[in-house]
């Protein structure tokens, strides 16, 4: 596939645009509109844009581990939210921790789970559509 | 520390959660992988052997994840019935877990393998928890997305032909179902089970009730492959590998089975007229129709993949006549049959292996050959059929006891024909397969030897061992049956349990 002389420039510049953007909309959901599941989306577009303009090899190396493994992590994330209150504190399962009055807790690990979750569950299906 | 509830209904979805991440991202560690599942499977059985532990002395048991009140929140609920069903599928995943290890269409595919099938232990022990009904919804999800994933395993034509059936049926039910799950929410202001089943009697329109119900019916049936909505199961299971149509063929439809029960019980308890008539239709027409549709097939899978069929059948009859020992009956004919029919299928694999194909018309010899195998296939094929004392012949006994009380003779006298034709079918695959001379021009296989043929038969043996020991030490499971039997049949324990947790 012959791809532009713009586009193959610019698709680096939108990567990290788009990386950056889709971590501004995670944090915003703590409290606003945004979240994980979009964040991850937004991010996951600008890795899409990286292969149509790279191939999706070059991709590849720019996430460095198999978009499944970033799932995988994800959901890691996700669970490890869920553990401090069964673990210390006495609560069930998943709920949420705050660090004294600071809006900081574990909900933000566990939007993240959410992010990386919906990242490597999208480029797990994009990118091998894109190699075939 | 948490309440001991809290961590034993967390667990059982902690530990296949824990263990799908991890083997998600160890994707290119074949050893890691391995080493994981072992530990989740013993994980997982240890977890759920404490659940039913915890159930049998302190009652129904709930958790209210993230500490959120019900029915504002999710909640996990176990009753014996539940807190069985857990029990069990923590078994299936070991089982199937083993056997995978010496499958060589697993072993070509092992990094999608352990994720997937942690993904679907996931699905199916969420669905068994779930205390409300979009949750409910929720685990189907998780479990058809493994599932989706699971049945192109192998990767042929055949795979893929298979998938595409699957998956749209699937989907379509599924759909039905987050439609009835709206209407029942604009019905009702809820969606927690518990407060759903103190709030329906309070509704004035019980006509929309009875249509929203069916619906739901209708979405579970297909899920459950009752008959008139069972066409996608025979169009699909038989292309799956092994291992993976073993726990297809064990969880998938049971989890739809359980749903109905569930329904039924906890939602439909009385005044609503139409359901025994409705059930009794279902369950003579799903027994008819899949031991008929198993008689006329001469390929193994195919045969059993119709047995799943007939059996649901005997359980719906359970539903349908509901009193406590027919719900017991139900429970225990599933219990039953998920080890068996997990068993039937394993058994199948091997056959294969040693025979070369499926196929009932090029396959002979094989008790001459190998005749543990041929052992190994007579307990389970006799168990199906409820030959006595095989854990089969509990089932239907309680199945047949509490319609024959109930005065359904009709429905019982079909029920007994369906186990007729059942033990004519097992017999078939015994007579082509195990006695006959092998075909002319069937190439012969080497032997399955060494420790392949440890890995294989291992789980194939355990699932033997525990028919026959419910089969011969029925007392306890019977006794268990007819309390969550009881248990299903009151549905107050279930109610407070849920309803009352609120903490200080």
């Amino acid at each position: 596939m012959k791809t532009s002389f713009i586009m193959n420039a610019s698709a680096r510049y939108v990567l990290w645009a788009c990386v950056l953007l889709s971590l501004f909309v995670l944090l915003r959901g703590h409290n606003e509109p945004g979240g994980g599941f979009i964040g991850g989306l937004i991010g996951a577009l600008g890795f899409v844009f990286h292969a149509l303009a790279r191939g999706a090899g070059a991709t590849r190396a720019v996430l460095r581990l198999q978009p499944l493994t970033w799932a995988g992590i994800g959901l890691l994330c996700g669970i490890l939210a869920g553990l401090p209150a069964m673990l210390l504190f006495g609560e069930p399962f998943l709920t949420q921790q705050w660090l004294g009055t600071t809006p900081i807790g574990t909900t933000v690990l566990f939007d993240l789970g959410v992010y990386l979750v919906v990242l490597g569950f999208a480029l797990a299906f994009v990118l091998p559509f894109m190699e075939a | 520390m948490a309440t001991r509830a809290d961590w034993l209904l967390a667990l059982p979805l902690l530990l296949p959660l824990l263990a799908c991440a991890a083997t998600a991202a160890l994707q290119s560690h074949r050893d890691l992988q391995r080493g994981i599942t072992a530990i989740t499977a013993v994980g997982l059985l240890l977890a759920s052997a404490a659940l039913v532990a915890e159930v049998i002395s302190q009652g129904v048991i709930a958790s209210q994840m993230g500490d959120w009140p019900a029915p504002f929140g999710i909640t996990l609920v176990a009753d014996l019935f539940a807190a069985s069903m857990v029990a069990i599928t923590a078994l299936m995943y070991a089982a199937t877990a083993l056997y995978a290890r010496g499958d060589a269409d697993v072993l070509d595919n092992e990094a999608l393998w352990h994720p997937l099938l942690a993904a679907l232990a996931l699905g199916v022990g969420g669905a068994f928890l779930a205390g409300d009904l979009f949750n409910l919804y929720v685990w189907f999800e998780v479990m058809l997305i493994a599932s989706f994933g699971l049945i192109v395993l192998g990767g042929g034509r055949e795979q893929l032909d298979g998938a595409v059936k699957y998956a749209m049926l699937n989907l379509l039910a599924t759909t039905v179902f987050l439609i009835s799950v709206g209407m029942m929410f604009g019905l009702t202001g809820t969606l927690n089970l518990a407060d759903m089943a103190r709030r329906i009697p309070e509704i004035e329109n019980q006509g929309a009730v009875a249509a929203v119900a069916f619906l739901m019916l209708a979405a579970f049936g297909a899920k459950a492959a009752v008959f008139p909505l069972f066409f996608w199961l025979p169009a699909s299971y038989h292309t799956a590998i092994a291992p993976v149509a073993a726990i297809f063929a064990a969880l998938l439809t049971k989890v739809g089975v359980y749903a109905l029960i569930r329904i039924v019980t906890l939602l439909l308890p009385e005044g609503h007229a139409w359901v025994a008539p409705l059930m009794w239709f279902l369950a003579a027409g799903t027994m008819v129709v899949g031991v008929l549709g198993a008689a006329a097939h001469w390929e193994i899978r195919r045969i059993l993949s119709f047995h799943i069929i007939s059996q649901i059948g005997y359980m719906i009859v359970g539903i349908a006549i509901a009193t406590p020992l027919a719900l017991a009956g139900a429970v225990l004919y599933m219990l039953h049959h998920i080890v068996v029919k997990a068993n039937l299928f394993l058994v199948a694999g091997v056959i294969r292996r040693a025979g070369g194909t499926f196929s009932l018309a090029t396959l002979g010899g094989l008790w001459r050959r190998d005749p543990w195998l041929g052992l190994l296939f007579a307990i389970p094929a006799l168990s199906l059929a409820g030959i006595p004392p095989l854990s089969g012949f509990w089932a239907k006994l309680f199945v047949l006891k509490s319609g024959f009380d109930a005065g359904w003779y009709v429905l019982a006298g079909i029920a007994l024909a369906t186990g007729i034709l059942t033990l004519y079918s097992m017999l078939k695959i015994w007579m082509e397969a195990f006695w006959k001379e092998v075909p002319e021009g069937t190439p012969e296989l080497p032997p399955i030897t060494g420790a392949t043929r440890w890995l294989l038969l291992a789980p194939v043996a355990g699932l033997g061992l525990v028919t026959i020991t419910i089969g011969l030490w029925t007392e306890p499971f019977a006794a268990f049956a007819l309390a969550a039997g009881e248990q299903l049949a009151s549905r107050e324990a279930y109610i407070t349990a849920v309803m009352g947790v609120i903490r200080p």
